[in-house]
């Protein structure tokens, strides 16, 4: 192996002169008197979110939402067809099953437009979740390699899933022009509907993907719980199904409730939302963000342990 | 300002190992947690909750620090804690207890490919890979075309990194990770990849990063080719705990000698052989029995053996390794001018001369044994002797210890020539080699 005469006469090479002496002992420089750029201490307890470190790292977040859209649909016939057929395939089974066969009521709206827009913000939210949970795992040889935070891998699905969210949109407006349903001002609301599931679905994909860093069993739970949820929010039916306002208030603790139920207002214009419940659920949407990021960051400094 | 990249003041990491608990098996499930939890609790309480799992330390209380621009190795055998120190100084895992200081952007070169997807192109992976380590879009934009060249993959910049050839995924994957330039760059066994040619690139470029660009490297390897011509200090980690510190030679030496006493004289244990060594000894021209030599000491190697019946061609041979493990030269007793028959069954003593002059200063060890060429070994004893060659300016030898500057001590005679005509000049050079030292 050759290698270039300038290594030799670098004054690393001279140190090794040293050889003949005894090896010096080990000893710790007194402390610099610059401040060191990094840090590592032990911590415990409760972190803070770094909030700043996570926004440094924005590129990183927009590689991975990016690698996240590409990745996905990758090598399939139909390719990004999958993301307008399988809303729309699951829309029209459960306005078969609900609205035709178990004639559930729908506000007055057509039950195949009921329904597909509730899916919208439904399959955001759940898609998000399911995506995220398995995510660190998935992602494990990147975890125990190097270090970024790893908040970014769940949350790179809360932004990549908004793909299949425009795609959902884009055909409830066909759905609107369909059904003739003229679209209002309301629509404006959308963007803020979409902020608060975002924030409810990225907490649930935090709890879930630091949790099945541990205990696999989420990979298993997660669907039958996103399941049972999708079926105890008025995603096939509406919510004035419920008819006391308080029981509507305490259903409302269920965060979807008030997501599927803004969406229905932006866009139906026909919803049993009311402040009460908006409220609510912007306050459960942000206990679940918050408590979620905060169990993260407590748990995250294990990950790459026990991944 | 101060002159430290790094430091790391008692640094220790524990895991837990779990036993495993009345027939519950070792890996957690939600359930178990759940169902063991009250008896957990209940253990806890009394005090012996300790008795399930037991604390394996795996870095012990370790401190040194990293100067910048100096580059320092860190070897030891697997499971010392090497990979540990590494996670630790990249924030990948936290320590237990203990601090690390670091002044400057620090960057890791990890496992080449890490992060890398098969499904997209060269060019996508480029610039995940880019952003996993650490650089920015525009930064991995500015050197797109840099790493491009570097990894010679133009033509397939849009292919999907799974049809890649082995090749030129792993060159793809180094050219990125090596454009990284951090202050403070941190290597994992990132040579244990590729063909002999790829990992001599490898090597190159991260020679001109530790020589050239004068960058703190900190370097983790099994590769001592690789520390000693990377690193001028090392560290040797055994069992977590730094077992030596300092000069690369001294530290690659302990770790492959297994830094046994060096001892001038042995006696062998005795082993059930036909032909057994007994002794092996090394003298100074002065007689004495020592480990020290100076370049220019010729040394005397002497041995015993017994042989308990005739055996036909049986060799001694004696070897003179390096302290990297690599073997100076050999020397078999058929040298010996007049020949040494050492074929009849009974008792030997024998004695060989070892110029001087030959050897470079630094760590060597002796292996000694019983053969018939290409046949049988009877007795074979390895790195029996150990010595160290002492630079001394008495020797003429103004160079350093280690390999860095060849293997042989080359007893060049220089002199000035008087004329440039060729023909006298010949005369002069047979003047110089007659000329007596």
């Amino acid at each position: 192996m050759s290698f270039s005469t300038l290594a030799l006469v670098s004054p690393e090479s001279s140190s090794a002169v040293a050889l003949a002496e005894p090896p010096p002992p080990i000893t710790v420089a007194a402390r610099p008197s610059s401040t060191p750029t990094l840090r590592i201490r032990p911590t415990k307890g409760w972190a803070s979110l770094n909030l700043r470190e996570l926004w440094s790292y924005r590129d990183l977040l927009w590689i991975l939402v990016e690698r996240n859209i590409k990745v996905i649909y990758k090598q399939t016939a139909l390719g990004m067809g999958w993301v307008a057929l399988q809303p729309l395939i699951a829309a029209i089974i459960l306005a078969v099953v609900f609205g035709r066969v178990a004639k559930l009521p729908s506000d007055g709206v057509p039950y195949l437009l009921f329904v597909f827009c509730g899916l919208t913000a439904w399959r955001y939210f759940s898609e998000t979740a399911q995506r995220s949970n398995s995510s660190l795992v998935n992602n494990a040889q990147l975890v125990s390699k190097v270090y970024f935070p790893r908040m970014l891998i769940p949350l790179s699905h809360t932004f990549s899933t908004l793909v299949d969210f425009t795609v959902m949109l884009i055909m409830l407006f066909v759905f609107m022009a369909v059904y003739r349903v003229p679209p209002t001002l309301r629509l404006a609301a959308i963007p803020g509907f979409l902020f608060l599931t975002a924030m409810g679905a990225t907490g649930i994909a935090l709890w879930f993907s630091a949790l099945s860093v541990k205990y696999r069993d989420c990979n298993y739970a997660l669907p039958w719980f996103l399941q049972i949820w999708m079926y105890a929010s008025p995603v096939v039916y509406p919510t004035s199904m419920i008819v006391s306002p308080r029981w509507q208030s305490l259903f409302a603790l269920n965060p979807v409730v008030g997501l599927v139920e803004g969406f229905r207002w932006s866009v139906l214009g026909r919803s049993a939302l009311n402040p009460t419940i908006f409220w609510i659920t912007v306050a459960m949407s942000l206990l679940i963000l918050f408590s979620g990021a905060f169990f993260f960051r407590r748990v995250e400094r294990d990950f790459a342990d026990i991944i | 300002m101060s002159d430290v990249a790094l430091s790391a003041e008692n640094l220790s990491k524990s895991f837990r190992i779990a036993h495993q608990r009345d027939g519950l098996p070792g890996y957690k499930t939600l359930h178990d947690e759940l169902v063991t939890l009250p008896r957990r609790l209940l253990a806890r309480l009394k005090g012996n909750g300790r008795s399930i799992s037991e604390t394996f330390w795996a870095l012990k209380d370790v401190s040194f620090d990293v100067k910048k621009g100096e580059a320092l190795g860190i070897i030891g055998s697997n499971g010392a804690g090497k990979s540990t120190l590494l996670k630790i100084l990249n924030r990948i895992t936290e320590p237990t207890t203990g601090a690390v200081d670091i002044y400057g952007r620090a960057g890791a070169l990890l496992e080449v490919g890490t992060g890398f997807h098969p499904e997209l192109t060269g060019r996508e992976n480029i610039f995940l890979n880019g952003a996993i380590l650490g650089m920015t879009r525009a930064e991995i934009k500015r050197k797109f075309d840099e790493i491009v060249a570097f990894a010679e993959i133009e033509k397939f910049l849009d292919t999907p990194v799974k049809r890649y050839s082995s090749g030129m995924y792993v060159r793809l994957a180094f050219a990125v990770a090596a454009h990284l330039d951090p202050e403070i760059l941190l290597i994992d066994e990132v040579l244990a990849v590729g063909d002999a040619e790829f990992q001599k690139k490898c090597l190159e470029k991260m020679e001109n990063v530790v020589t050239k660009e004068g960058r703190t490297v900190i370097f983790v390897s099994h590769d001592m080719d690789a520390v000693c011509h990377l690193c001028s200090r090392c560290l040797l980690l055994q069992h977590g705990e730094i077992a030596k510190i300092g000069p690369t030679g001294d530290v690659v030496a302990a770790y492959l000698g297994g830094e046994q006493e060096q001892v001038p004289e042995i006696d062998f244990a005795p082993i059930d052989s036909d032909a057994t060594l007994s002794f092996a000894g090394l003298y100074n021209p002065q007689g004495q029995a020592t480990t020290s030599f100076s370049a220019t000491d010729a040394i005397l190697l002497k041995c015993s053996f017994a042989l308990r019946r005739q055996i036909e061609g049986l060799q001694l041979s004696f070897s003179v390794f390096n302290f990297k493990g690599d073997r100076i030269f050999y020397s078999p007793i058929s040298m010996a001018k007049p020949a040494i028959l050492v074929e009849a069954a009974g008792q030997y003593h024998i004695a060989a001369l070892i110029p001087g002059c030959l050897l470079l200063p630094g760590r060597y060890s002796i292996s000694l044994g019983l053969h018939t060429p290409k046949t049988k070994l009877y007795d074979l004893r390895k790195q029996a002797l150990g010595f160290r060659i002492i630079a001394s300016v008495l020797d003429r030898y103004d160079g350093f210890a280690g390999d860095e500057l060849g293997q042989i001590f080359a007893d060049v005679k220089w002199s000035r020539t008087d004329e440039h005509n060729r023909r006298s000049s010949r005369r002069s050079d047979a003047a110089i080699l007659t000329t007596p030292r």
